[in-house]
């Protein structure tokens, strides 16, 4: 019942702020909400697009719950997204004409959730060790991944001819990953999406490890007392959120671009750190809250096309829910 | 002024904390609300004080209903509430600390006006903290004192004491005590909360005894403690005794053992314990059993010296080893170092006993809370947070986590802030592992407790064991002395 009247005050709460902001800037809010579905509901070539923020949303939101359940604030992981497109790339780079296409694809997939795993395994060892705090040491991260993706396209791997902002050479067509005919998303991405979901309810429902990370976050002075492993939950949590933050780096260089860009994340690990405030840390909201945001994002396209809006709408709106889920969750608990 | 709770009602959640009292609180009287822990007291006593709302009833100050939603609220109307740990600010100077929760504080601090004001009072109730010293450096005692100040210069006319008595010297009790009869001669009301039946008789004038969130009693003095304790249970509790030892082989020995933990050291202690031992350890807060206990729970790692465990050197390894070898700490607070505030109780029963299996046994563990539950007579639901509980339940909670022989069980303050009843069960419970082999070394603040039930005694002073010997050699009188500092002489 109360979750209910919260999610209710919320969704009145940021409803009438964005159609104020929108009536300051001139716009009728009804336009605006109908663009937004059109963006995502009107066709299947539209939904399609949905669906394919959603995936990666998912998996790399389903990572950070485990490191959020422990407290730990996981802002490494757009690094970690970036580092699983560079393992993928090396890989199409490297083995693309050794191999047949799947191994290939198989290998890569391997890489890049073995560097994300290992780049966040960094930020935790940095904590452990020498006691940096994982957002200064997942901040600094960040920069340096940006920094060897940029690094990449303009250096080593820069396009026959000349460098470009638009990222490598195409990977070839062959380890493209295979769409069928008509689909615009695969049919596999999604049912990984959706084993990476059921496996993270799994774990936190039945298994000791997501209990485990449940005490040592909710009281680590405790978890000492109980004998239970501080450090090494750390860097395993860490290590899951890695590995599935390298898997949507992988999703978004094999589904999405076929190549290495600059902005290879699309930011998907700061939305997904939103995703799972929003849900406040439990597993159950996260599909729903993801589908939400991925339709925000493409619907957010439509506006500059149909209403000459910015499309950083989107962006304001999922920012407004944001804050006032936290607002309202706040209050409601200190009254 | 007069003070009238009218069929005051509490809903936490489905726990109903207060089942419609109705008091009288008279100018000018001593008030004491008595009962055990989880009785409604400090709900009550939250709720007169503008910290909690009520759920239903009515509040009359002299005849007349009134509303307030926050402390500052209440004290505007007079009403001003001690809390078993005091409001101040440790960063900040006594007159600083005094002069900010005042109604008019002035925008720079401290004027003479203040000055004054604190020394007179000070002067007016024989306290003896001087205006300039960090509240950090001032014991419990003396920030209740400073606490009491402030109430009085920011015009309670009604003061609320929250179990005042703990955590404090007798001499300091004194000193409270005398300050509060003063307040009530000069038409004060005061209203002290307390379990402890010694300090409700010593000071007040009429009790009220509350008992599962309703007043059952409401009795005047002069007091007989029979009845009291007859309102607040039901039944009068036996007193603990000793139970006989039989020595069995060295379960812990420490070989000069320095080592610190938090603010707090222990300096070249040597300690033995044997099987089925009972051990009460002594001393004032800070003087290095809180670290002691630490070390022999393998929370703290010694910096000089050895541990043994059945004569094997443990010196450096990870609690995790010692608790397998089944040591167990049930340390002081509990909520911060012994359970998890946000996991169920079922969650708790799952981590304490589901093994080292990859999967939890859900069904198992759920039979096994109810179970436990039920032996240690936790009052809640499996899928209650332990936040939720009170005091003496969550001291159930942590006790029921321990498996069904421990080798050596180490406890800090194992019956703070408890009743009487359930502190008789505790150690009920205890002395029944001491007999089947369990040796047990427990901290305590409350000499007649370490006196009744220990077979040895331990005393701190200044980081270092300064006594350490058999019930029967000593004396109540030679350990306080000692805890003081005073062996010296």
């Amino acid at each position: 019942m109360d979750r209910v009247r919260t999610i209710l005050t919320v969704v009145a709460i940021s409803t009438l702020t964005t159609c104020g902001a929108l009536l300051i800037v001139g716009t009728n809010p009804v336009d605006v909400f109908s663009a937004f579905f059109k963006g995502t509901f009107s066709s299947w070539r539209h939904f399609a697009h949905v669906i394919n923020v959603w995936i990666p949303l998912v998996i790399c939101s389903c990572g950070l719950l485990f490191t959020f359940s422990l407290g730990l604030w996981n802002i490494g992981v757009e690094g970690q997204i970036m580092l699983g497109a560079v393992g993928t790339a090396w890989v199409m780079r490297h083995l693309a004409d050794m191999t047949n296409p799947t191994v290939t694809l198989g290998i890569a997939f391997l890489m890049a959730c073995l560097l994300g795993a290992i780049w966040a395994t960094l930020s935790g060892i940095l904590k452990i060790k020498s006691n940096v705090h994982e957002i200064f040491s997942g901040l600094g991260l960040n920069f340096v991944a940006q920094a060897l993706v940029l690094w990449l396209i303009f250096g080593p791997w820069k396009r026959p001819g000349v460098a470009s902002m638009s990222g490598t050479r195409p990977f070839p067509a062959a380890v493209w990953f295979p769409v069928p005919e008509g689909w615009r998303f695969s049919p596999i991405a999604l049912v990984a999406a959706l084993l990476v979901m059921g496996i993270t309810a799994w774990i936190f429902i039945s298994t000791r490890w997501g209990l485990l990370i449940r005490a040592v976050g909710n009281n680590s002075r405790a978890a000492e007392v109980h004998g239970i492993s501080i450090n090494g939950n750390f860097l395993l949590a860490m290590a899951v959120a890695g590995f599935l933050a390298g898997m949507t780096g992988y999703y978004q260089a094999v589904f999405v671009y076929h190549r290495l860009i600059p902005a290879i994340s699309s930011n998907y690990g700061y939305l997904s750190l939103l995703v799972v405030m929003l849900a406040q840390y439990r597993w159950t909201p996260v599909p729903f809250i993801a589908l939400l945001f991925a339709m925000l994002h493409v619907g957010s396209i439509q506006l500059p096309l149909t209403l000459n809006l910015d499309s950083s709408l989107g962006g304001v709106i999922q920012g407004i829910l944001v804050l006032t889920t936290l607002g309202v969750v706040h209050f409601r608990r200190n009254s | 002024m007069n003070v009238i709770l009218r069929n005051i009602h509490k809903f936490y959640g489905p726990v109903h904390a207060n089942r419609g009292i109705s008091v009288t609180f008279r100018e000018g009287t001593i008030h004491g609300i008595l009962g055990e822990n989880g009785a409604g007291k400090s709900t009550l006593m939250k709720i007169l004080a503008g910290y909690t709302p009520r759920s239903d009833g009515q509040i009359l100050i002299n005849g007349a209903p009134v509303d307030y939603s926050s402390p500052g609220e209440a004290l505007k109307y007079g009403i001003g509430m001690l809390y078993q740990d005091p409001l101040d600010f440790p960063a900040l100077t006594a007159i600083e600390s005094f002069t900010i929760g005042l109604p008019e504080t002035p925008i720079c601090l401290p004027s003479k006006h203040f000055v004054k004001l604190f020394e007179e009072l000070t002067r007016r109730f024989h306290f003896s903290i001087r205006p300039e010293i960090p509240v950090e450096y001032l014991t419990v005692g003396e920030r209740q004192q400073l606490e009491i100040m402030r109430l009085v210069a920011a015009g309670a006319q009604f003061i609320i004491l929250d179990e005042p008595t703990t955590g404090i010297s007798i001499r300091q009790k004194e000193i409270l005590f005398d300050a509060l009869r003063q307040l009530a001669s000069s038409g004060r009301t005061i209203v002290l909360v307390s379990h402890k039946l010694e300090d409700v008789v010593n000071l007040c004038s009429e009790v009220y005894i509350l008992r599962q969130g309703k007043c059952v009693g409401h009795v005047a003095a002069p007091f007989s403690k029979a009845e009291l304790l007859e309102y607040m249970f039901g039944q009068i509790p036996p007193p603990v005794s000793r139970c006989i030892l039989e020595k069995g082989a060295t379960v812990l020995w420490m070989d000069r053992v320095s080592a610190s933990w938090k603010k707090t050291t222990m300096i070249r202690c040597s300690f033995r314990v044997r099987q089925g031992e009972i051990v009460g350890v002594a001393g004032l807060e800070g003087s290095g059993q809180e670290t002691f206990l630490r070390v022999a729970a393998g929370i703290a790692t010694p910096h000089e010296g050895d541990l043994y465990l059945d004569r094997e050197k443990v010196t450096g390894r990870k609690r995790s080893y010692f608790k397998n070898r089944g040591i167990y700490f049930v340390p002081n607070d509990r909520l911060a170092e012994g359970l998890f505030p946000d996991l169920s109780l079922m969650d708790h029963y799952a981590i304490a006993f589901g093994g080292s299996s990859w999967l939890i046994p859900w069904k198992t563990i759920e039979e096994l809370a109810r179970e436990r539950m039920e032996t240690f007579s936790i009052k809640g639901q499996v899928v209650s947070k332990a936040a939720g509980l009170s005091g003496g339940n969550q001291q159930r909670l942590l006790l029921s986590l321990l498996p069904a022989n421990p080798r050596l069980l180490l406890l800090e303050d194992p019956t703070r802030g408890l009743d009487v009843e359930s502190a008789t069960w505790i150690w009920k419970y205890l002395q029944n592992l001491a007999q089947k082999g369990t040796a047990i070394v427990f901290s305590s603040r409350d000499l007649d407790e370490v006196f009744a039930v220990s077979h040895r005694i331990t005393a701190f002073f200044e980081g270092r064991i300064a006594l350490d010997a058999e019930v029967n050699t000593t004396t109540v009188d030679e350990v306080q002395k000692t805890i003081a500092g005073l062996f010296r002489e």
